[in-house]
């Protein structure tokens, strides 16, 4: 649906994107991941058109975006970093605007209104000042406006900035509702977001691509082994010995230890569960098991290490 | 051209929804009631005086109408030079200021539509404002009858004055976020153009042709007098024209610099 080749954006002082290059599947959610500055919101701003693009070509839908700016757009629902919102207006007086400079015919207009006021689910405020909404429900009515004529792609530049806890579940929600039968890039600096609604992750730093997999790969990638802690109650040499010939196992170190039993690091072979297997081993001999605890590397660490290793290879060239 | 009248709407009920719109109707009708009251005085004056004269000199003829409403149009005339900034001044500078400016330019418009959407709403404020001095003028229908030629003429004049400015202070008001720095900075380019001919006064004569055929009030003097010349016409078309160009441009270049 979005075919992104080589785009590399100059301005005057500074490069902010180089050689960027991917792809998003029809019906993707794909997850921008990348700190204040690494180029999200311009890499965004050039597909929606709004920015032409020093090199490199963007197509959406088989568009390219500079030669048929106005197809593209017309395919393109936008949310901005901060929802372009004129404020002085009610809730459905802008909306109607939208509706009508995004060409929705004059019959259909009311019923666009109302179906994008309940998909953000701001009925209830439809009458209000944009000015006098919290903040939540001008970032809902930012979404809504992105919605108006149901484009098939949706760019949203994180879409839950500013939104409280209840409203950002709501939030992720509706994405993946629409995920599907629309195709979605969304930005974000908040790890957990990109784990819970997209398909794939691209991770950029400093202008470019640093890492693209699904966020279950990504995880693999980086961490390179399983980790596992166990507390056993048990003598600490004879625990490390029979978890060492466990099969699967490729390392153990005692962490900590209280009261009788020890804490073990166990680190075990890629993409193998040995969970179990560490079990059986710890109660056949007879040892009490205390706990038992898959460590996985959150994206936050990922993150981290991925763009911490870009530094190192630039400092170390 | 439906894209066009939404802008066109939108722009208008934000005059509206904000004091701007009521703060310069209320002073321009303020100050068109007490220049038209003073000049209707003066002329008045005039008239006694040369009654007079004609008792002495026999009757010499006089338009009272005809002389003011030119001395009120031309009058109106300096006074909208300090209004239409303030029409122009939140264009484009509000619109960048507040983010907006990223829906217009991401929607399925052109630059183009957006540029002419705002500059006729702009246009028609004005026009409104413009229909507010046919109250003051009515007064002349109603006690005199006034040769209704030059008036129409004066109005034509000032419709298309009042677009040329309207067209700077569009363009001015891409250049930045602040619509005080718009209104100043329109303000100052309007008075350049208006006392351009004044700094002609001891140039040579080419360079005194020049400026002079720049100055933006000198072309209105043929309307007041009921002239309809091409050649001013024309430019105030082109001065319109190139301005409207430069917003384009200016637009182009602000979707470059993000």
């Amino acid at each position: 649906m979005i075919t992104v080749e080589n785009l590399t954006k100059r301005y005057a002082t500074k490069t902010a994107i180089e050689g960027m290059s991917f792809h998003v599947e029809k019906g993707e959610i794909l997850g921008f991941l990348g700190p204040n500055g690494a180029g999200k919101t311009t890499t965004m701003r050039i597909i929606t058109g709004y920015m032409p693009a020093s090199a490199g070509t963007v197509r959406v839908d088989g568009y390219e975006v500079f030669e048929n700016p106005i197809d593209v757009r017309r395919r393109i629902g936008y949310l901005p970093e901060n929802p372009p919102l004129y404020v002085e207006m009610t809730v459905m007086g802008y909306l109607r605007f939208v509706a009508k400079i995004k060409g929705v015919p004059k019959q259909n207009l009311n019923n666009e209104v109302a179906r994008v006021m309940e998909r953000a689910n701001i009925t209830d405020v439809q009458e209000r000042i944009i000015a006098k909404l919290s903040k939540g429900y001008k970032q809902r009515v930012g979404l809504a406006q992105a919605l108006v004529n149901d484009p098939p792609v949706l760019i949203l530049d994180e879409p839950t900035i500013g939104l409280d806890p209840k409203q950002i579940h709501e939030v992720r929600e509706l994405i993946k509702e629409l995920a599907g039968s629309h195709t979605v890039v969304l930005s974000t600096h908040i790890l957990p977001e990109v784990e819970q609604t997209c398909h794939r992750v691209i991770i950029i730093d400093k202008g470019r691509i640093v890492a693209v997999d699904t966020p279950q790969n990504l995880r693999f990638q980086v961490q390179g082994a399983e980790r596992i802690f166990v507390e056993v109650r048990g003598p600490a040499s004879e625990v490390i010995a029979k978890l060492r010939a466990t099969p699967g196992v490729m390392e153990v170190r005692k962490v900590a230890e209280n009261d009788g039993s020890n804490r073990f690091q166990v680190e075990g072979e890629l993409r193998r569960d040995i969970r179990s297997d560490l079990a059986r081993t710890i109660v056949q001999s007879g040892w009490g098991l205390l706990e038992l605890q898959a460590a996985s590397m959150s994206l936050e660490d990922i993150f981290l290490k991925l763009t911490r290793e870009e530094e190192e290879e630039k400092t170390g060239a | 051209m439906r894209n066009v009248l939404a802008i066109i709407e939108r722009e208008l009920r934000a005059y509206f929804s904000s004091p701007i719109a009521y703060v310069v109707l209320t002073i321009f009708v303020f100050l068109s009631g007490i220049f038209f009251r003073t000049i209707l005085s003066q002329v008045m004056q005039m008239g006694l005086v040369s009654q007079m004269q004609a008792q002495q000199l026999g009757p010499r003829p006089m338009d009272m109408p005809g002389m003011i409403s030119r001395g009120f149009l031309s009058t109106m005339s300096v006074i909208l030079l300090f209004m239409i900034p303030m029409i122009t001044m939140g264009l484009f500078s509000e619109e960048k200021r507040r983010g907006t400016i990223e829906l217009l330019l991401t929607a399925p418009l052109t630059d183009l539509q957006v540029i002419l959407g705002k500059f006729l709403a702009a246009g028609s404020f004005f026009v409104i404002l413009l229909l507010t001095t046919c109250v003051p003028m009515s007064v002349l229908y109603l006690y005199g009858s006034p040769a209704s030629g030059p008036i129409l003429t004066a109005y034509l004049g000032l419709l298309l004055y009042g677009l040329s400015i309207i067209a700077i202070g569009l363009f001015i008001s891409t250049l930045t976020e602040n619509q005080i720095i718009a209104a100043v900075i329109s303000f100052g380019a309007i008075m350049v153009l208006w006392l351009v001919d004044v700094m002609a006064g001891s140039a040579e004569s080419t360079t005194k042709e020049v400026l002079t055929y720049l100055s933006i009030l000198s072309h209105l003097d043929d309307f007041t007098k009921g002239v309809l010349a091409t050649s001013h016409i024309i430019f105030y078309l082109s001065l319109t024209l190139v301005a409207l160009f430069l917003t384009y441009r200016s637009v182009d270049s602000l979707r470059w610099r993000g």
